[in-house]
């Protein structure tokens, strides 16, 4: 067991590393910018003492590397600083500098578990979900069935997440008024009410990542079917479902388990595009719209969560497929 | 409620699974002895399926929808038809004999990129007006029926603005297809060239190139795009066309991330083999080893991945333009026409052509992501030996 733990806190280091890096790349990136922030901020009427005033503020005067030290050290205690949407000049170099504004983590917060919840409820159809079509398209390959949900799984994969809302929303809530089309979710809201209204975004992300899981569960199972100890099983006269679930799908796992964390990961993405069509009051609408308006702070911390969720997610999928496979867990 | 229909259906549909193999054993026939009752669940549910969709198409007067997209794929079903049919007789032998074994969706996905590059290439002459080209009547509906409030200039209708759909949504041909071409191109050269030169080079080379992409890859591209795009935004001020250069720059460079693995993956199990080795004995220099002798030896994966490639510097394309951020106006793209018209999905129940306006622009978007599929599918089963 110790060389498991060994394993296990050596890719967590590496993680570790990974997200401190690409913290510096995103903080780089944005220091990029042309000017600075407090000309940003105060627009084309900057007078120079306005933007000395900002700079000494922010601490813009400082040399970068400690200004990245100090934004980390801020980042890790969960300040992420103060958005520009809520700051202005006034507030500033006013009498009330600070005052009055939303610090980017009260922003973030309740939009991250807003998130939270949307990858929540799709996780918990799309994972069962493709795993029971993954496992039923391995038991009748080349069927008819097998072949439908081949190109209906291709089609949705290559299909832009905007589509597949559209076309949900067309015939979920314009057509047939079964489900909301807007998401509109506030703090107080049962979860009955929450989880109608979530209930279209997250089966468009699920169409996204089903197909994803359903066509690696699939192959991770076919490519077992060949092995002699399947054979046998055959041979010994069991039903095709008993062969595949009590025989092939245990020594499938570790492939399934990585391709669903995986695509964990890749919901984090998915969930931008996904949260503007429906309005979702999530974190990716919040990034895409300060985007939109170069806020600079809130794009910062959102991609900085974005990327320690996507690398986490990717750690897990590394250390679960370690933990499932003797093989790995036992290096020679 | 709803659970109480789905078990009755289920049930009802065991118990007709059950009844069809029933009366399939009295026949003898050894299909239908060896026949579990899943697979006979799974009958009768196809029956059901099949009969209410021929029901939907044809007595349901609302089912607009799906008439269309029946429709549409029955028509395309054909046309892919009868250009495979068309491919086998004609044309030179060695052409003849890919369309011999081609699947239908493989011939498929190739009509349907050919109709595509050649829509995009003569944008120019097949659209009625020009990209950004405003009328006085705005708003019209499509369809082109004035009773109905439609012009037959303007088949499609026109924008809020004025502008003529149906020339915005041929030149988005060639300007969405055209941008994410010229960004995979892009890519490629720049991550095929330094995964090969790190394959070929390798030692420090190899290790700082391989650690820069694993940082990069670590950021999830859509979100890294996003970032990169707001600061090329400031840079670019308010030159539109310039942040659509830096956008295919930004994109390049993220995805070239994704080729370098793979130029790197299959250049270095290339490098070790032995006429490699006699190359290098010859005294041949890098660009030799690289063009002539590891590029030809690698085109089937790196064609393959141009095509997957293709895809998702597209799609990321679309979706940067669907959020406002990509390529700008007044260049016309199929992302962003997709947002400005989505607002008309909520007409489906008055005038279902309104309505598919906005799907016509993302449908657009992903027929041809679904076509490269199929074909880059037909080619590495090809490829990798497997027939059948």
């Amino acid at each position: 067991m110790g060389s498991v733990t060994r394993i296990v806190l050596q890719r967590l280091g590496l993680g570790l590393l990974t997200l401190f890096i690409v913290s510096i790349v995103i903080f780089t990136a944005v220091n990029m910018l042309p000017g600075d922030f407090a000309e940003a901020i105060l627009g084309q009427g900057a007078t120079p003492q306005a933007v000395a005033a900002i700079r000494h503020d922010l601490g813009l005067d400082q040399p970068p590397v400690s200004r990245y030290l100090e934004w980390l050290a801020d980042a890790v205690r969960g300040d992420l600083g103060t958005s520009f949407a809520q700051a202005n000049f006034a507030s500033f170099v006013g009498s009330d500098a600070g005052a009055g504004m939303a610090s980017v983590a009260d922003t973030l917060v309740p939009r991250f578990r807003n998130t939270m919840f949307l990858a929540g409820v799709t996780a918990a159809i799309a994972v069962p979900v493709s795993l029971i079509i993954g496992v039923l398209a391995a038991l009748y390959r080349n069927s008819v069935f097998d072949k439908v949900a081949n190109m209906a799984t291709l089609t949705s994969i290559s299909s832009p997440e905007f589509f597949l809302a559209y076309i949900l929303i067309l015939f979920l809530a314009v057509l047939n008024p079964w489900l909301p089309s807007l998401s509109n979710i506030y703090d107080g809201m049962g979860f009955g009410e929450r989880l109608e209204k979530t209930m279209l975004p997250a089966l468009t992300l699920t169409l996204v990542v089903t197909a994803h899981m359903m066509r690696m569960t699939r192959a991770a199972i076919i490519n077992l079917l060949a092995s002699p100890y399947i054979e046998m099983a055959r041979l010994k006269g069991l039903s095709p479902m008993r062969v595949i679930v009590r025989h092939a799908l245990p020594n499938a796992l570790a492939p399934i388990i990585n391709v669903v964390a995986l695509n964990l990961a890749y919901l984090i993405t998915g969930v931008v595009v996904v949260e503007v069509v429906f309005v979702y009051p999530g974190i990716g609408q919040l990034f895409v719209d300060s985007v939109k308006i170069r806020d600079i702070p809130v794009v910062q911390a959102c991609c900085l969560i974005f990327a320690s969720a996507y690398i986490l997610l990717n750690l897990l999928a590394d250390i679960l497929s370690i933990l499932s496979n003797p093989r790995l867990r036992h290096p020679k | 409620m709803i659970v109480v229909y789905i078990i009755v259906g289920v049930v009802a549909l065991i118990a007709a699974g059950w009844v069809f193999r029933a009366a399939g054993r009295a026949t003898g026939r050894p299909a239908f002895r060896d026949m579990d009752l899943s697979t006979a669940f799974g009958y009768a549910l196809g029956a059901v399926v099949v009969v209410w969709g021929i029901y939907a198409f044809f007595f349901v007067e609302a089912a607009v929808f799906f008439r269309w997209a029946v429709q549409g794929i029955i028509g395309f079903a054909i046309a892919a038809w009868i250009f495979r049919f068309i491919g086998r007789h004609v044309g030179p032998d060695s052409v003849r004999r890919q369309f011999r074994a081609m699947p239908l969706t493989a011939s498929f996905g190739i009509l349907t990129i050919l109709i595509y590059a050649i829509v995009a290439i003569f944008a120019g002459v097949l659209a009625p007006h020009g990209q950004a080209e405003v009328f006085a009547n705005v708003n019209v509906l499509p369809g082109g029926d004035p009773a109905l409030g439609g012009d037959p200039a303007f088949p499609l209708g026109t924008d809020q603005i004025g502008r003529d759909l149906l020339s915005r949504l041929i030149y988005g041909a060639q300007n969405t297809v055209g941008i994410a071409f010229a960004t995979t191109v892009l890519a490629f050269l720049l991550g095929g060239t330094l995964g090969f030169l790190a394959a070929t080079v390798g030692g420090w080379l190899d290790n700082l190139l391989s650690r820069m992409v694993d940082v990069l890859m670590a950021i999830p591209s859509l979100i890294f795009a996003l970032l990169l795009m707001t600061i090329a935004s400031a840079w670019a001020g308010s030159e539109k066309w310039l942040l659509t250069v830096y956008m295919v720059v930004i994109i390049a460079v993220i995805d070239s991330t994704r080729v370098y693995r793979l130029a790197r993956a299959v250049g270095s199990s290339i490098v070790v083999m032995d006429y490699i080795e006699a190359a290098k004995l010859r005294g041949e220099g890098m660009g030799y080893l690289i063009f002539r002798e590891i590029l030809p030896n690698a085109t089937a994966p790196l064609l393959a991945e141009f095509g997957l490639r293709f895809c998702f510097v597209f799609l990321t394309i679309a979706s940067l333009s669907f959020l406002g951020v990509g390529i700008q106006p007044p260049l016309a793209d199929w992302g962003t026409m997709v947002r400005d018209l989505s607002q008309f999905i909520n007409f489906a129940a008055f005038s279902p052509l309104t309505a598919a306006l906005p799907l016509m622009a993302a449908g657009a978007i992903a027929l041809l992501t679904v076509a490269v599929n199929f074909v880059v599918d037909w080619m590495l089963h090809r490829s990798s030996g497997l027939k059948g």
